[in-house]
């Protein structure tokens, strides 16, 4: 995957102005060791460790206080590691100030001096590592270029919009040829429209400079959509890392499988060893993060027996108009290409499938279906009351 | 304070709109009526006072012996006051919001003390334990002046920080590689010059006018010799109080003037003499 980032960095390379010499070429190697913090009683991170490839972006994807941010800070140097370490290009920088650190940050609120043109709030870092007025401004302005706002250098943060000024923190932030570049939610402020385009360019951006990256973000559509790899956290652990294809057709937990796109649960009895039986067909088990292909075995934690919920996506549900079927329709969203309906199986159990949009047509609201899983490997998980 | 007005504000707009509709006549007779109250109820005694002092007054008044030394030492003990405060109030309430925002509660019922203690019982405390040598300089009074103004430009400074966002700031000027000196003087400061200046505002009319404090520690300054002097000849002595209400009002004018172009430029609102401070400390 990094081989990958580094081969399209060096082809974006071609075609990219001189500023693209100046970023770091080959990027920075970052480990997390084992790093716990604890909060009073709460425990922020619980043994985190992370390996993290020179030039590769990696989002940290998880619901609020799972830890992804703390994690972001402790590497920034904002907050501190109850044990464990941060090693940068094989270094530990625990005892190292934020300051001293060499990491551009982007935040997630709007965090440019307010009373600092766009080109000063570029040059900053510069101006902090003591860099010559003219190479500082030359650099700034080159920057400000990159990322499309020459024409907007002269003016302060409160004449540029919410994206703009996420832009100028970018340009601000790479400006000092970090080590890593950590962004803190950066696109949650602005409007979807510009969080699409903004998303786009930093990849650009990131991949053409080969900055090692870390995103931490809520939203997994921008973390499977930008990363090389995604951390999927939970509780202070990372449940899963894994390219985001794999994370979405392979998870490895049932906290990323449910976390990761949209997930039914359906309840299930284990027929016998690694099968089960759910919706009247029997399915191999593969229990999360197993293989995949037919006949793998289970893995340790999967359940061996008694009552189990059989994890299927929406697109791996068959559903088709039947008199006396075992389900009705209870709602229907058109999403363009496909229909997701809404299905009430008995025992209130409502699954969600998703049918091409011309055959969803025969199927409004009302009508009895029949719902059928094809013998497939299915995740399975405990129960869930 | 500020989401109290916003939220007032905008729970009444509904009945402002109505209010609109209303022909005009009633609502703008009324308010000339407050104006014409508040104006002769300001300008009658200011009137009264020139009439009083003549001109001849205001021309004998630069000449008196003493207007000038205790003018410069009510302008110095202004400056002294003003610069022991920031130095000691900016770092404090930069702290206490990013380190301690816990104490901002306790800091807030601290700072309020001097307003409570009355100023006599401050001075003669002070006095009772000073050693001679701080009691017999003028300078210790600058020492009470800052005590005095705590509350007000404590509070001025508070409201200014709240309305920034010091801990990302400081943590991006950080990243950048901003030690703590670069942090306060290149990006918290210059975004707290609003507050600064309403503090300013505040700690330089306080010191103009006191005279409590002054008279009690027997220092001459520009109130205190308004006052005896006034024993000797009341139309120089009132000729000199509109002189100083003068001069005090051009300065803060000034102030204010400088500030907003300059808050104008970064995108801050006009600087009015009391934007920043809470209103509770304008009845002092």
């Amino acid at each position: 995957m990094t081989a990958k980032a580094n081969e399209t960095g060096a082809a974006a390379g071609v075609y990219a102005p001189p500023a693209a010499a100046s970023g770091s070429p080959d990027g920075t190697p970052v480990s997390l060791r084992n790093l716990t913090r604890a909060f009073g009683a709460t425990k922020a991170l619980d043994g985190m460790s992370l390996d993290i490839a020179p030039g590769e972006l990696i989002a940290l994807l998880g619901p609020s206080g799972c830890g992804k941010t703390t994690a972001l800070r402790i590497v920034a140097g904002f907050e501190y590691a109850d044990s464990g370490e941060v090693l940068v290009n094989g270094k530990d920088v625990s005892e190292v100030p934020a300051s001293k650190r060499d990491m551009g940050m982007v935040f997630q609120s709007y965090s440019l001096f307010p009373n600092m043109s766009a080109l000063d709030n570029v040059g900053f870092g510069l101006r902090m590592r003591k860099t010559a007025a003219a190479q500082r401004r030359s650099k700034a302005a080159e920057l400000l270029d990159m990322v499309g706002l020459s024409a907007q250098a002269g003016q302060y943060p409160h004449q540029l919009s919410g994206g703009q000024q996420q832009r100028v923190a970018l340009a601000r932030a790479l400006a000092i040829e970090p080590h890593v570049l950590l962004l803190d939610e950066p696109l949650s402020a602005l409007d979807a429209k510009v969080r699409l385009q903004l998303r786009e360019q930093i990849r650009t951006l990131q991949q053409r400079l080969g900055t090692t990256t870390i995103f931490v973000t809520h939203d997994q559509e921008e973390a499977l959509s930008m990363a090389d790899r995604v951390g999927v956290m939970s509780n202070g652990k990372l449940e899963q890392v894994a390219e985001p294809a794999e994370l979405y057709t392979r998870p490895a937990t049932a906290f990323v499988a449910e976390f990761v796109g949209t997930m039914n649960r359906l309840p299930a009895e284990v027929a016998g060893p690694g099968t089960v039986t759910v919706l009247g067909t029997s399915c191999a088990m593969i229990g999360p993060g197993g293989s995949g292909g037919a006949g793998s075995p289970p893995t340790e934690d999967s359940p061996t027996s008694g009552p189990v919920d059989v994890l299927v996506r929406p697109e791996g549900l068959t559903v088709a108009p039947a008199s006396g079927g075992n389900g009705i329709v209870s709602g229907r969203t058109f999403l363009g290409a496909v229909t997701r309906l809404a299905v009430l199986l008995s025992g209130d159990t409502e699954v969600r499938v998703d049918v091409p949009s011309a055959t969803a047509l025969a199927m409004a609201p009302g009508t009895s279906v029949q719902v059928g899983l094809p013998p497939t490997p299915v995740l399975v998980a405990p129960r869930q009351q | 304070m500020a989401t109290l007005t916003s939220a007032a504000g905008q729970a009444v707009s509904p009945e402002h709109s109505k209010k609109r509709r209303r022909p005009q006549g009633q609502s703008s007779v009324w308010r000339w009526v407050v104006m014409i109250i508040a104006g002769v109820y300001f300008l009658v005694p200011l009137y009264a006072a020139l009439r009083f002092a003549g001109l001849s007054g205001f021309k004998e008044v630069f000449t008196t012996p003493g207007f000038g030394s205790s003018l410069w030492l009510s302008i110095r003990l202004a400056a002294v006051t003003w610069i022991v405060s920031m130095l000691l109030m900016i770092p404090t309430t930069v702290y206490v919001h990013l380190r301690m925002p816990g104490l901002r509660r306790l800091l807030e019922g601290v700072t309020i003390l001097p307003i409570v203690i009355p100023p006599v019982v401050l001075i003669i405390g002070v006095l009772q334990v000073m050693p001679l040598a701080l009691r017999a300089s003028v300078w210790l009074l600058a020492l009470e002046y800052v005590v005095l103004a705590m509350p007000f430009a404590y509070r001025a400074l508070d409201a200014g920080l709240r309305a920034i966002d010091v801990k990302t700031l400081t943590e991006a000027a950080g990243s950048l590689g901003a030690g703590w000196l670069s942090t306060m003087w290149r990006v918290i400061l210059p975004n707290m010059r609003t507050a600064v200046i309403s503090a300013t505002i505040l700690i330089v009319a306080l010191v103009l006018g006191e005279f409590t404090m002054a008279s009690l520690d027997l220092k001459q300054t520009f109130p205190v010799w308004i006052v005896l002097f006034d024993q000797e000849n009341a139309q120089i002595s009132v000729a000199a109080s509109i002189f100083a209400l003068f001069v005090t009002w051009v300065f803060l004018m000034l102030i204010t003037v400088i500030a907003t172009r300059q808050s104008r430029r970064t995108g801050g609102g006009e600087v009015t003499l009391f934007t920043v401070a809470p209103q509770q400390t304008i009845g002092n």
